[in-house]
């Protein structure tokens, strides 16, 4: 590989704190040899021709904690090469992938599988989670030990939630002694049975079942009691409510633990559903417009961490039902940053932050060197042009599913080119 | 029998699917054509050719007496051919979804599809699906549009007017469709609406629907013109809502001491099939100086005629 130059971009690593103009280079083994205001044409050999970026911004690659990959099982939905391209496209370069697969990744010989078909298939970076339970039932603990070891990046029953409190307990026990990183979606199943959306007003207008914000703070409160006795590492995969952002900024004061939020929960609400639009059926549900302020407002405050597509390809047929039939989940991974780009522009968060929440905090919580430019590392990062407009087409998405939660939404900012160990693999 | 039409005037949806979608002019459009069918259905000759030529399916995924056979009548009645299917030896069991039987039943060049299905929302997919004009006959817990109507046309027969009446709706109000399309049409036409439901069976922020609650049944018909009892929907009740069927009666059941809080002239109205001795007496049901049930039934033809007729047109 030619050694490369960027000069004239704008970049950002919260990681090391660059906010700032400058230019990047990549070594001829595809790792980053300089970053930063130094790196430009006064002190670059004349004999280079480096890229002008003309004030594009550089981002580090993307880390998405919270993917759904179709393999095995649901290849039909998505599979390994289809998710990388569409994750490339979106200036993701790592993704976590969720273990509810057919069969689910709950023991060590799918593992070897899963890694052969990631690293054969995949341009980007995979990691692998594990469930928490066998099969996901809740019942009985995986090998947490046996399977971190295969290489599984953390635990999470993915889709489902652990209800049995003594089992929780036993589970973070587990996770303490082993380092373990595990992973909750928020949700009291009793209270929430047969939902399908928030409840209110929308959900009587519509006469669907619904999910009250109080099943997702129950989960939320019960770990949290759990953790002052056990401290593990323990992350909630998606805040929906703003009662949640409440509970989890005053306990971040006393035990230690993270947060995400969805990409859809931060920019949609329970009214985008409209006359039954089977796309926006998500989990958790989208909810009022207060509480999609409160996550914003907690995003802010860094009171959540990370933000994450929840990228959940479902095909045609699983969504051509009714409401009450149709699958949950919408496909995300392409439009994660442009979507929370509109953030920045109408002035709700820092740009700083919000790539923070979408490459270093999400690295560090992992405990993986990736959502970071430093000297050294993989040169994994994205160019992107902050102000193209461009309109989301369900016929122009990459990723084989095409249940966007945007349809026709008008978005400012795209990324333009994609690499990975400096290879570039996306470009517009 | 000739049947006057008011030509001016024009429905502004292309299918029914619920109260939500009408005006205050296409509910008093659609009252004001029934009332016709209303006198020749009660004449010997019940048959009319305003449909003649068309084809009109009833696509019923749920168990109907009344509704299926009262949207059976009034298509045979305007001269439409009527076929009605019961979903329950269909496709569907072998795993077709809702959208391919629409798919093949248009294909047949339907003019008029009646369904009703247990998922809210699905006439509303439906429609978007099919070339024909859509009726729902109930979705889910959503709505049954044409009861809504068949019971205001029973208030106005009998009052004269539903503007500014005191109108009770007891009982399962979280399962019910017909709840929910009753009090729009109600509101829309200014009356003032009481719900009266114990808190289990109260859908979340209903009063933003511009209605009065209740948990006490007796303050809820307090100066009422109409008390209208739900069933009890036991077959939605997916856990425990309710201790017991006598506990309920006792507090929600219509009995004639409760009544009495309610205007002495108040009506009884009931969409059925109703369960004796849970949410009403007996002796109120059949009591043909408060009970409006069976006038219900037989206005429910009229109403559906009259909607067949205008959004066929």
């Amino acid at each position: 590989m030619k050694k490369q130059y960027f000069i004239n971009a704008n970049i950002i690593d919260p990681h090391s704190s660059i906010n700032e103009n400058g230019g990047l280079i990549i070594g001829e083994d595809g790792k980053i040899e300089a970053i930063g205001k130094k790196v430009n044409t006064n002190n670059l050999p004349t004999r280079e021709k480096p890229t002008d970026l003309k004030g594009k911004y550089i981002f580090p690659g993307i880390v998405d904690m919270r993917v759904f990959v179709g393999e095995p099982g649901y290849e039909y939905k998505e599979n390994f090469r289809t998710l990388s391209n569409a994750a490339l496209s979106g200036g993701v370069t790592s993704v976590v992938t969720m273990p509810n697969t057919d069969p689910i990744i709950d023991n060590v010989s799918i593992v070897d599988f899963l890694k052969r078909r990631g690293r054969d298939k995949s341009k980007i970076n995979i990691f692998p989670c594990a469930s928490l339970t066998q099969n996901t039932d809740g019942t009985n603990m995986t090998e947490f030990g046996l399977l971190a070891k295969k290489g599984i990046i953390a635990f999470t029953d993915g889709v489902k939630t652990i209800q049995n409190t003594r089992l929780m307990s036993r589970i973070m026990n587990s996770a303490k002694d082993l380092g373990c990183l595990i992973m909750q979606h928020a949700e009291d199943y009793d209270l929430a049975k047969n939902g399908m959306i928030n409840s209110g007003i929308i959900a009587t207008k519509l006469g669907l079942s619904s999910i009250p914000d109080i099943a997702e703070r129950i989960i939320i409160e019960r770990d949290l009691t759990l953790l002052e006795k056990t401290k593990c590492r323990y992350h909630i995969s998606q805040l929906s409510a703003g009662k949640s952002v409440d509970i989890i900024k005053e306990s971040k004061q006393n035990v230690k633990f993270t947060c995400g939020v969805s990409i859809n929960n931060l920019s949609l609400n329970e009214n985008d559903i409209g006359d039954f639009r089977t796309f926006l059926k998500l989990s958790p549900p989208l909810r009022r417009e207060e509480d999609r302020e409160a996550l914003v407002q907690g995003l802010k405050d860094k009171t959540i961490d990370v933000i994450v597509s929840d990228h959940k390809p479902e095909d045609e047929e699983s969504k051509r039902l009714t409401f009450a039939q149709a699958a949950t989940g919408a496909s995300g991974i392409e439009t994660l940053l442009s979507l929370s780009l509109e953030l920045f522009h109408n002035g709700s968060v820092k740009l700083e932050t919000i790539i923070q929440a979408l490459t270093s905090n999400p690295a560090k919580i992992l405990n993986i060197n990736k959502g970071n430019l430093s000297i050294g590392n993989d040169a994994d990062f994205c160019i992107v042009d902050i102000n193209k407009p461009w309109i989301v087409k369900k016929e122009n998405l990459i990723s084989k599913s095409k249940n966007t939660s945007i349809e026709d939404k008008k978005l400012q900012g795209k990324v333009t080119n994609t690499f990975v160990k400096g290879i570039e693999l996306f470009k517009i | 029998m000739a049947i006057a039409t008011n030509k001016a005037i024009k429905i502004s949806k292309k299918h029914l699917l619920g109260i939500q979608d009408l005006s205050v002019n296409d509910i008093n459009y659609i009252l004001d054509e029934s009332e016709a069918f209303i006198k020749l259905n009660q004449s010997k000759n019940k048959k009319i050719d305003v449909l003649r030529g068309k084809t009109q399916i009833n696509l019923f995924f749920e168990p109907s007496t009344r509704t299926q056979s009262s949207f059976e009548l009034a298509g045979k009645r305007l001269g439409a051919d009527v076929m009605s299917m019961n979903m329950g030896n269909s496709a569907i069991k072998k795993g077709e979804t809702l959208i391919d039987t629409a798919m093949t039943l248009n294909a047949m060049h339907p003019d008029i599809i009646v369904i009703r299905h247990q998922d809210s929302g699905a006439c509303n997919l439906l429609s978007q699906k099919v070339n024909c004009v859509v009726l729902n006959a109930g979705d889910g817990r959503r709505e049954h549009p044409t009861q809504a109507l068949l019971d205001a046309l029973t208030i106005r027969n009998r009052k004269k007017k539903i503007q500014g009446l005191k109108i009770a709706i007891c009982g399962d109000i979280l399962h019910s469709r017909v709840a929910r399309s009753n009090i729009y049409l109600l509101t829309m036409l200014g009356a003032e609406v009481n719900i009266v439901a114990p808190s289990n069976l109260m859908p979340k922020e209903i009063e933003k629907f511009g209605v009065n609650t209740f948990t006490d049944m007796k303050k809820g018909l307090k100066d009422c013109d109409i008390v209208m009892m739900l069933r009890l929907q036991n077959e939605r009740m997916t856990s425990s809502y309710l201790s017991s069927n006598r506990e309920y009666y006792e507090y929600y059941g219509l009995t004639p001491d409760k009544l009495n809080h309610a205007k002495s002239d108040a009506l009884i109205m009931h969409p059925g099939p109703m369960n004796r001795g849970i949410e009403i007496d007996t002796r109120l049901a059949d009591d043909i100086n408060k009970s409006v049930i069976k006038e219900q039934v037989e206005l429910g033809v009229a109403v559906r005629m009259a909607c067949l007729k205008i959004f066929c047109e």
